[in-house]
């Protein structure tokens, strides 16, 4: 017997939409158990008192500070850094094998896992370099893993700076730099700013390059050579050793909500560029 | 004064390529120590003895890894196996079925849950998975089973969105010529539109590859890190990432060079993933 091609046709258009609903709705579970699971044994007081007790008592102050220190040290060195190569490889240069080779470059970190960062930071900054586990060896290790993302959003971004704006700053005499700073990195602004923030996503939710860099200490980094705890490293251990599941899944909440917030500004920038030029 | 913005000008450019030169250097660096930690061993012990060594005992001059690179390996297919059918399938919902509205929703949603951190997943999955597998399925729980679905949530996003990418990037016209045919949707998407998005299709299956083999924390979470081969989907494992992240906080000595033997092998690996995926992303651009 041979099956009409309209009824397979209405099989599969019942099968993807129920599928596609399923996979959304997983991802969405995720979020909502944490949601739900965390909320109660969330408030001001978690937030604003250090833990104690390895975490089993208090909050997460001084892991939400480490947070913030790794992740805005590292931005502080990527942004230039990721900005300035953005603007060589699309300004300063025509394509050639140099630009080839920065590109590969590029590639190949952004390819490269985590965990691997983390083994060559350990080496590196806190073996090698002598800097042990510390706020500085973290920043350093987290500024090379996220240079790629903020390199390859820059570029993007300053490719879709129309060219004629570059002509008319060319034509008023402008030099290069004054074009570059002036007209194109203005123009060019939220969609850099986009790639910042998407960075700023994976610096806060990672765990494997921080715990080898920048330790796991549950006191308030004070210098750039202590040591200290991010919120992702704090709910890893709390997780993995069982510590306190609620204090676990109150962790996980403020983690994922401050990500997704982030990520939300990114696309929400990201969105209004795009209507801008289409 | 002319002369003045021209070395500015000049200053200005030896910086930015100083900038751009900056990532080589970290490459460089990264392959260097990694290398340099990880290769003496493979003199002392012997290639053939680490790499298809069946033993990890560190602290007593055995460093088979031959166990974790069959399971990295494992672990990877399996995230594979749930993951791409349906991260493949959503995707071809998403730019063949649904309407503009539910697309403009549900692409940026997916986006952004690919922001979760991998830590998070783990958790979820030891609450959740690992207790499901063991009470249906027996076994500890912690098993390649356990870690694949996890795995396999995890790259949905990947899988997703750049497999609708290149779906999205197939001309209109394709699908127009292969209507007016008298075909059917189901017949457009299996006969036209999936074969010309081929090598994109492939390229969010690799990268999605990359980013299983590479995960860390969560599949220490849920694998077991047994030290042998596994025999069934329900048995535990521990693969080159989760040998490193256990045991790099504690290890001197050879144990610790061990640790960065396991590390060159996944870095060989990895590049070797990744050519793959560029190639096959270029390609796609190229046509």
């Amino acid at each position: 017997m041979r099956i009409s091609p309209n009824f397979v046709d209405k099989i599969v258009k019942i099968g993807l939409n129920f599928q596609a609903f399923f996979t959304v709705g997983i991802l969405i579970a995720i979020v909502a158990v944490i949601f739900f699971k965390g909320s109660p044994y969330l408030n001001l007081e978690f937030i604003f008192s250090s833990p104690e007790d390895m975490g089993r008592h208090g909050g997460i102050f001084s892991t939400i500070i480490g947070t913030i220190f790794l992740v805005l040290l590292s931005i502080f060195i990527a942004t230039p850094l990721g900005v300035g190569t953005a603007i060589f490889l699309t300004e300063y240069t025509k394509e050639s094998w140099f630009t080839k080779i920065i590109r590969f470059g590029v590639e190949s970190l952004a390819g490269i896992p985590s965990i691997l960062y983390g083994l060559f930071g350990f080496i590196f900054f806190v073996v090698k370099l002598g800097m042990g586990w510390s706020l500085m060896a973290g920043v350093l290790t987290i500024t090379i893993m996220i240079l790629p993302t903020i390199i390859r959003t820059s570029e993007e971004a300053v490719k879709t700076v129309p060219r004629n704006l570059r002509i008319v700053s060319y034509s008023l005499s402008a030099t290069k730099w004054e074009t570059v700073t002036k007209v194109v990195l203005p123009s060019a602004g939220p969609g850099i700013l986009t790639g910042i923030m998407l960075s700023v996503g994976r610096a806060v939710g990672e765990t494997a390059a921080v715990i080898f860099t920048m330790g796991s200490s549950l006191r308030l980094p004070t210098s750039l050579m202590d040591s200290g705890r991010t919120m992702a490293v704090h709910f890893y251990i709390l997780a993995r050793e069982g510590i306190s599941m609620e204090k676990a899944y109150a962790t996980a909440l403020v983690l994922v909500l401050s990500i997704l917030f982030i990520n939300i500004i990114a696309y929400y920038i990201m969105n209004k560029v795009t209507s801008k030029y289409s | 004064m002319i002369k003045k913005a021209l070395t500015k000008e000049h200053f200005v450019k030896y910086i930015l390529t100083a900038f751009a030169l900056s990532s080589l250097l970290f490459l460089f660096l990264i392959f260097i120590f990694i290398l340099s930690e990880g290769i003496p061993l493979f003199h002392k012990v012997g290639l053939k003895n680490i790499i298809f060594g069946f033993k990890w005992a560190p602290t007593k001059g055995s460093f088979g890894i031959f166990p974790m690179i069959v399971s990295s390996f494992l672990v990877t297919f399996g995230a594979l196996m749930v993951g791409a059918p349906l991260g493949l399938s959503c995707a071809i919902y998403l730019s063949e079925y649904s309407g503009k509205k539910l697309k403009l929703f549900l692409k940026p949603a997916l986006e952004l849950l690919a922001g979760i951190p991998s830590v998070v997943y783990g958790f979820l999955g030891v609450i959740y998975i690992v207790p499901l597998v063991r009470n249906f399925l027996g076994g500890p729980g912690f098993s390649l089973l356990a870690t694949s679905i996890i795995l396999g949530v995890m790259i949905f996003p990947t899988v997703i969105s750049i497999s609708f990418d290149a779906l999205m990037s197939v001309p209109k016209t394709y699908r127009e010529g292969s209507f007016a045919m008298g075909a059917t949707k189901w017949q457009t998407i299996y006969k036209v539109i999936i074969p010309s998005a081929r090598s994109g299709i492939l390229a969010s299956f690799i990268l999605g590859m990359g980013r299983a083999i590479g995960e860390t924390m969560a599949v220490i979470m849920v694998a077991g890190n047994a030290l042998r081969i596994p025999t069934s989907i329900l048995d535990p494992l521990r693969t080159l990432t989760s040998n490193i992240a256990l045991e790099l906080a504690y290890a001197t000595g050879d144990h610790r060079l061990g640790l960065f033997s396991t590390g060159v092998v996944l870095l060989v690996i990895i590049m070797i993933l990744n050519y793959i995926a560029t190639f096959a992303i270029r390609r796609r651009v190229l046509k």
